[in-house]
């Protein structure tokens, strides 16, 4: 836990620093939340029943652009093989930049919650499924995001890999979110609380799995 | 491959018909090498030779397809022990650019001594001894000269505290007052028992540093100058003068 709490204090000191998510992420999250406005007309019946999926993709979409650079900045001038020196463990490694990935998810959630509700007007319901399943949802994007960040992140291609590798893997997240965060909106928390539960299963497993499969995946990459 | 006689533990280094590949490629073809405590062993040769792959080796980064050998007392197998044990002056710097200097240093010195007691005055004075203080120390390192950058570097590694050093091209993008500030910081590492291991074509100023010199090419050992004063050495393939 000291190597994840170390690696966790150093990336979110990299983005105190460098405000990327402030400049990058959490304008191009407002921009996407007004360009679905435009496209569904912000007082529609249909943008108001798709509000959930637009959130969690939008969610994916953001999340996307924290891993890359969460995994660029490893990859700049010898700092992979520096980290590699420094003879940290790997689970703590993907701990920690899970951590300080899901610390800034957060942060972009309750931005694009904020906006969403003020610009589509979708009445908030469930507060306690949609609080749970932002917090299991999150931990498991950024569970997955870390995984997928390493095995792109010593390819030639990887700005292009990493979301046909992520995106796929991160699907049923996606749907059981999306689900989840629906049937609260629609007054249905029991049945809102079984897909809440199946995502605490997805983020369980990519925790487990990434902090298993990093180490061996930051040696080949 | 040919047996050594010597002990591992007499050696801080001590490699066995040591074959490394590399994109498909034998970078290494068998290289024995013997290197003994406080030695300052320069690896000469044209590029290609084998010189930064021999230091990867020894550094625990890169595997090894074929002989044996042990850094440190560890297995060349035991990778992540060796790691965390030796210090390593590469080609890129290895900081963060939107980290200031004493940042990077301070992250990495921690991540260093994360198992053991991190000596109190390590980050201070690692940073003093490379002249990146004050103004310089809060300076982010993507906004320093190259040799600036260099210099932070060569601060994680002094506040590494390790006692085999691993130095690649060591003199390049320096000035002539940091290269004799990286011969000062040897000459004060040898005299406190740190072994020197240095790749450089720089052949003057690294030959004027070392106790030794060992020619390779084609990756493999081909002269080994000065190892009988080290004690004896090596090698198939390796003439000892």
């Amino acid at each position: 836990m000291r190597d994840a709490w170390l690696i966790a204090a150093k990336d979110l000191r990299l983005e105190m620093r460098s405000r990327v998510a402030l400049t990058l992420v959490l304008p191009y999250v407002f921009t996407v939340v007004l360009l679905f406005g435009f496209a569904f007309n912000a007082d529609s019946p249909t943008l108001q029943r798709v509000t959930p999926g637009l959130f969690w993709v939008t969610m994916l979409f953001a999340s996307m652009l924290t891993v890359q650079r969460a995994f660029s900045v490893e990859s700049a001038d010898g700092v992979r093989d520096a980290l590699r020196l420094s003879g940290l463990d790997g689970s703590g490694i993907f701990l920690g930049k899970a951590a300080a990935i899901l610390a800034q998810l957060a942060v972009i959630e309750v931005v694009l919650g904020v906006s969403v509700t003020v610009f589509y007007g979708r009445e908030l319901r469930g507060i306690g499924v949609l609080f749970v399943t932002a917090v299991v949802a999150s931990i498991a994007i950024a569970a997955t995001g870390t995984l997928f960040g390493v095995m792109a992140a010593g390819l030639d291609l990887r700005e292009t890999l990493l979301p046909l590798l992520f995106f796929p893997a991160i699907a049923p997240v996606l749907i059981a979110a999306t689900q989840a965060s629906d049937l609260a909106l629609s007054g249905d928390s029991a049945t809102g609380w079984k897909w809440t539960a199946l995502l605490s299963l997805f983020a369980a497993v990519y925790t487990a799995f990434g902090a298993l499969a990093f180490g061996p995946l930051l040696e080949d990459s | 491959m040919t047996t050594s006689p010597y002990a591992s533990t007499d050696a801080v280094v001590h490699l066995r018909g040591v074959v490394a590949v590399l994109g498909g490629f034998p970078a290494l073809t068998g290289v024995d090498l013997r290197v003994g405590p406080g030695e300052v062993v320069l690896l000469r040769g044209a590029n290609g030779a084998g010189k930064t792959t021999v230091l990867k080796v020894c550094a625990g980064l890169l595997r090894v397809h074929q002989g044996s050998g042990q850094v440190l007392g560890f297995d060349l197998g035991e990778r992540r022990r060796i790691r965390r044990r030796v210090a390593m002056l590469g080609h890129a710097t290895g900081l963060y650019d939107d980290l200031s200097v004493a940042q990077n240093v301070a992250f990495w010195t921690a991540a260093a001594h994360r198992d053991r007691d991190m000596p109190g005055d390590a980050l201070s004075t690692a940073l003093e001894r490379v002249g990146l203080t004050g103004r310089l120390s809060d300076t982010a390192v993507g906004r320093l000269s190259a040799g600036q950058r260099r210099r932070a570097s060569l601060a994680v590694m002094l506040a590494r505290r390790s006692p085999l050093w691993l130095l690649d091209e060591p003199h390049a993008t320096f000035d002539a007052s940091a290269r004799d500030l990286i011969d000062a910081l040897v000459g004060e590492a040898v005299a406190s028992g740190v072994t020197v291991m240095l790749a450089s074509h720089d052949d003057d100023r690294a030959q004027s540093i070392a106790s030794r010199v060992v020619d390779l090419a084609g990756g493999a050992v081909v002269s080994d100058t000065g190892a009988e004063a080290a004690g004896p050495a090596t090698a198939s393939g390796s003439a000892t003068p």
